[in-house]
This record gives C-alpha cells, sequence and structure tokens, in this order.
C-alpha cells in the first residue's frame, strides 16, 4: 500500500496545525437558493435555520432571479448539458461567442475570451502575452489569483504600495529598460472594499509607456453609473488594456470568467493560455444564464441603482451604531474587530441572532486587522438591513466594541 | 562605507516596505523570514543596490536567506563591490 500509515500521520498532522491555529475553515451547508433569504444548516447535523445572508457575492441579487433561471432552462433544452470538449475541438457554441461578444460591448474592450473561471484567466493571460523581458508590476492587495497568474510567468514581479501611485512612477522608472511594463490592480478590492485609482493609473501609465490590468470581479455589473465598472467610475473606458472578470459574483453568481481587452492579447490568450486550452468548455446552461443577465442589466439600471442606496444605508446604519469600518463606498463594507477570536466569535453570536456572516482574519487579511466582511445586495430590502443593523447592535454591544477606537478594541481583546 | 552602506539600505527598506505605523527596523531584524519583505517585492531591492553601486547580482545569489536582513544584504553588496 502506497498511502503508508507515516504517510497519513503527517497529512493529519498537517491538519492538527491548521485547527490548533484556529484556522480550519468549516462549510455551512444551504438548503435553499443564493438569496437574501436562506436556509442552512449548521454546524453539520443541526435543524434548518433561516438567516439573513450578509455575506454573498452576490451584488445585484440576479442568483435566483426568475429570469435568469428560465434563461438556463431554455439553454438547457436547446444547446443541451455539457459540450464534452475544450474550445478549440469541438466546444465553441454559437452562444459562446454570442457571450463574448455583449461582454466586449459591454466592458468598452476590443474583444473578449471565455474562461471557466476568473481564476482561470488570471492563471492563463500573464504566460500568454509576457516573456522574462518583461515586468509586472502589482499593487501589493491584489487577489491571490492575480499573485498564482504572475507566479506561471516569466516576466519579472515587482510590487507597489496599495494604491500608491507616486510609488508606481517610481517603480515604472526603476525597470524602464524592459520590454514591456505591464501594471496590475484589482478595480475593487475584495477584503477591503475601496476603488482602484484607475484614472490616476492610467495617466501614470501613458507616460511611462506601460500597459493596464484590472480584476474587474467585484466590480462588474455595478460599479459605475450603468455598471461597466471601475473603468467607468474612473471615466477611463476604452483605455483597459486588459480586464479580466467573473461571472461568479454579480453577474449571475454561476461560474465562469473571461479575458477581455485588446484584440491581439485576447487572441495570444486563445491561442496560448493553458487554463483555456485544457480545460472544458463554459456550460451551455451558464452561458445562457449569463446572456439573460446581460439583457437585465444592459436595458436598466434599476439593480445597480437599489444596490447603491441599500449598501448606502448600511454603511450609515453601521457608522452611526459606533462601528469600526473600513472607508469605501461600494457594497463591500468591512466591519472592523482587529482580533481573529473575536470575528469568530462575533460571527457565531450574529449566526444566533439569524445573520450569515463570517469572519475573516490572517492569513486572509493581515495580523491584526481580523473582520466581519458584510456584503450588500440588490436583493436586500430595507427590512433585511433593519434586522441585521439590530442583530449587529446586539452583539456588538455584547462584546462591548461599539464606539470603540482600534486601539480601545486591541486592548480590551488583544492583536 | 560600511556605516553609510548599511544607512542606504536601511533607509531604502524603511520607505520601500513598511507601513506608516510599522515597528522601526534595526539592521538584524529579519526581513524576508519576518513577513516584512516578500519574495516578489525583493526584486526592487535588488534592481536599486545594481543601478546604485553599478554591481549585477546573479539571481542564484540573491537568495531570500541573502536578503533577510539589513546586515546580510550589506554583506552581499560588499562583496560584489570587491569584485569590481
Amino acid at each position: 500500500m502506497a498511502y503508508s500509515d507515516k504517510i497519513r500521520e503527517t497529512y493529519l498532522n498537517q491538519l492538527r496545525g491548521i485547527r490548533e491555529a484556529g484556522l480550519f475553515k468549516q462549510e455551512r451547508f444551504i438548503h435553499s437558493p443564493q438569496a437574501a433569504d436562506i436556509e442552512v444548516e449548521f454546524p453539520a447535523g443541526s435543524p434548518l435555520k433561516k438567516v439573513i445572508n450578509m455575506c454573498a457575492n452576490n451584488y445585484l441579487g440576479l442568483s435566483s432571479h426568475p429570469d435568469v433561471v428560465q434563461a438556463a432552462h431554455e439553454g438547457l433544452e436547446t444547446r443541451g448539458y455539457g459540450m464534452s470538449s475544450v474550445r478549440f475541438i469541438c466546444g465553441t457554441q454559437d452562444i459562446h461567442r454570442e457571450l463574448e461578444a455583449r461582454l466586449t460591448e459591454f466592458l468598452g474592450t476590443e474583444d473578449t475570451l471565455l474562461f471557466p473561471s476568473c481564476m482561470d484567466a488570471n492563471a492563463g493571460v500573464f504566460e500568454a502575452v509576457l516573456t522574462k523581458d518583461d515586468v509586472i508590476i502589482s499593487d501589493r492587495l491584489v487577489h491571490a489569483s492575480l499573485i498564482d497568474g504572475i507566479r506561471l510567468c516569466s516576466a519579472m514581479h515587482d510590487t507597489i504600495k496599495h494604491s500608491d501611485m507616486g510609488h508606481l512612477e517610481e517603480k515604472l522608472q526603476l525597470h524602464a529598460d524592459k520590454r514591456f511594463k505591464l501594471v496590475v490592480t484589482d478595480g475593487v478590492f475584495s477584503m477591503d472594499g475601496d476603488t482602484a485609482k484607475l484614472d490616476e493609473m492610467v495617466a501614470v501609465c501613458e507616460k511611462h509607456d506601460a500597459m493596464v490590468l484590472v480584476d474587474e470581479s467585484h466590480a462588474s455589473g455595478f460599479i459605475g453609473k450603468t455598471g461597466r465598472g471601475t473603468h467607468e467610475k474612473c471615466g477611463v473606458v476604452g483605455k483597459m488594456d486588459i480586464i479580466t472578470t467573473t461571472f461568479g459574483k454579480a453577474l449571475g453568481g454561476a461560474s465562469g470568467g473571461c479575458v477581455s481587452g485588446r484584440r491581439e492579447l485576447v487572441e495570444l490568450c486563445r491561442q496560448r493560455a493553458r487554463p483555456y486550452l485544457f480545460s472544458n468548455t463554459i456550460a451551455p446552461v451558464v452561458v445562457a444564464g449569463v446572456l439573460k443577465v446581460m439583457d437585465i442589466i444592459s436595458k436598466s439600471t434599476e439593480r445597480r441603482d437599489k444596490l447603491e442606496r441599500n449598501a448606502a444605508y448600511w454603511r450609515k446604519g453601521l457608522t452611526e451604531a459606533g462601528f469600526a469600518l473600513k472607508e469605501g463606498d461600494t457594497p463591500i463594507v468591512p466591519v472592523m474587530l482587529f482580533n481573529a477570536k473575536l470575528a469568530q466569535d462575533f460571527s457565531r453570536a450574529l449566526y444566533d441572532e439569524g445573520i450569515y456572516a463570517v469572519g475573516f482574519f490572517f492569513p486572509v487579511v493581515p495580523q491584526s486587522q481580523a473582520r466581519i466582511r458584510t456584503q450588500i445586495s440588490a436583493g436586500h430590502e430595507t427590512r433585511h438591513l433593519d434586522k441585521a443593523l439590530d442583530a449587529f447592535v446586539k452583539v456588538g454591544r455584547k462584546f462591548d466594541i461599539l464606539g470603540k477606537t482600534k486601539q480601545e478594541i486591541i486592548a480590551k481583546y488583544g492583536m | 562605507m560600511a556605516e553609510e552602506l548599511k544607512n542606504i539600505v536601511l533607509d531604502y527598506v524603511t520607505k520601500e516596505y513598511l507601513e506608516d505605523d510599522s515597528e522601526p527596523l534595526t539592521y538584524e531584524t529579519p526581513l524576508i523570514s519576518g513577513g516584512i519583505v516578500d519574495s516578489f517585492s525583493m526584486v526592487s531591492l535588488k534592481r536599486f543596490l545594481e543601478n546604485k553601486y553599478a554591481i549585477s547580482i546573479p539571481d542564484d545569489e540573491a537568495t531570500p536567506e541573502a536578503f533577510d536582513s539589513v546586515n546580510k544584504i550589506v554583506s552581499l553588496v560588499e562583496r560584489f563591490l570587491a569584485k569590481k
């Protein structure tokens, strides 16, 4: 037997270490569709509990929208369940190209290529378009999938302090001898909920002849006046060289992602990006669902407008109650607790009050930056937000953190 | 020379990698093993030293161990300066 007791013990020890460090992630089982109101089994084996979901990426509330579900049904009927192929053999249907064209128009780019996920898009794009003669300069808070993609590429990699355009300029000067320079950022940073300064970044990059890549996973569909993303908010539509984004959040929440941008770069991804070449095509049912999402968000800004109002209402309520928040104006509203155990205990107490919101702590966020990340949806009604706010205030009083500064909370609970 | 070099490296590392509310560095503070500098961000320090002192540090010598404190970085740079 190859899997010996020694091997098993080694892995058991690693799992024990994760538990002892308080880093073991416990999944909660949801028995209902994704929505503001969900039914959850937690801990495993417990009776189902109705709770309000305050931590989904379901920003536009489209994950279970009846029109999207209906379109997915129709896609299943007319295009089948699976394609049993990668795209370039016999896995490209008319609707795959239709979705690519719709995304190109929506994002204001030249061409688009679908990937099984945005994780795959980020894993494939760098290696496809850069070489060892190039340099990638990324914000220090970019998403882990970008870091993984950069690691797979032979280009030199350097970083800048978070959203520091002066530092970016220094780095572009330092690496002026490189063939190509690619600057990489998130549009909306997933843990802090702040927005990249894309207008300033584009100006600096134009001055120093550098390309820009932005990951719009937490922006596509709702940031900017018509929801096109951070580049719309910053007034630089058409100036992004590469946009990567996901359909797994606001755009229906099922799965899939894309690389969109300059025609030649997208075509090189089609020819070379390994997660594209060696992964199955996106299932027709998902493509049909995302096409319906594109219809909905292209016809009206009603959902992103409601989301904006909801997020402002939620942030105002938490601020007035005395919580320490990360500043921002997106639907990601981090409630800062600083201490990892406090974040976990706070999350559990919220659950007892019928609110589902999980704690984030090191290594997902830096040490002493533990938090509850709340995420607002257009699927929330005011009654959801009011009930959640009541629960947050009740739990906040229980732990005596309302109106307290970072230093006071750390003094009470530790780093 | 050694003192000046030490201070130049300390100053660069402080400005480049530390946040405003961080504890001040010493010449012996573990930079990479202490989580202050990640291996990606080491690139700019290497390029800064190469440009400033007109030396070339091969990748197999620019290891996380060799860059793990100001004193170790200074030793590395002095070794390459002596070869010039």
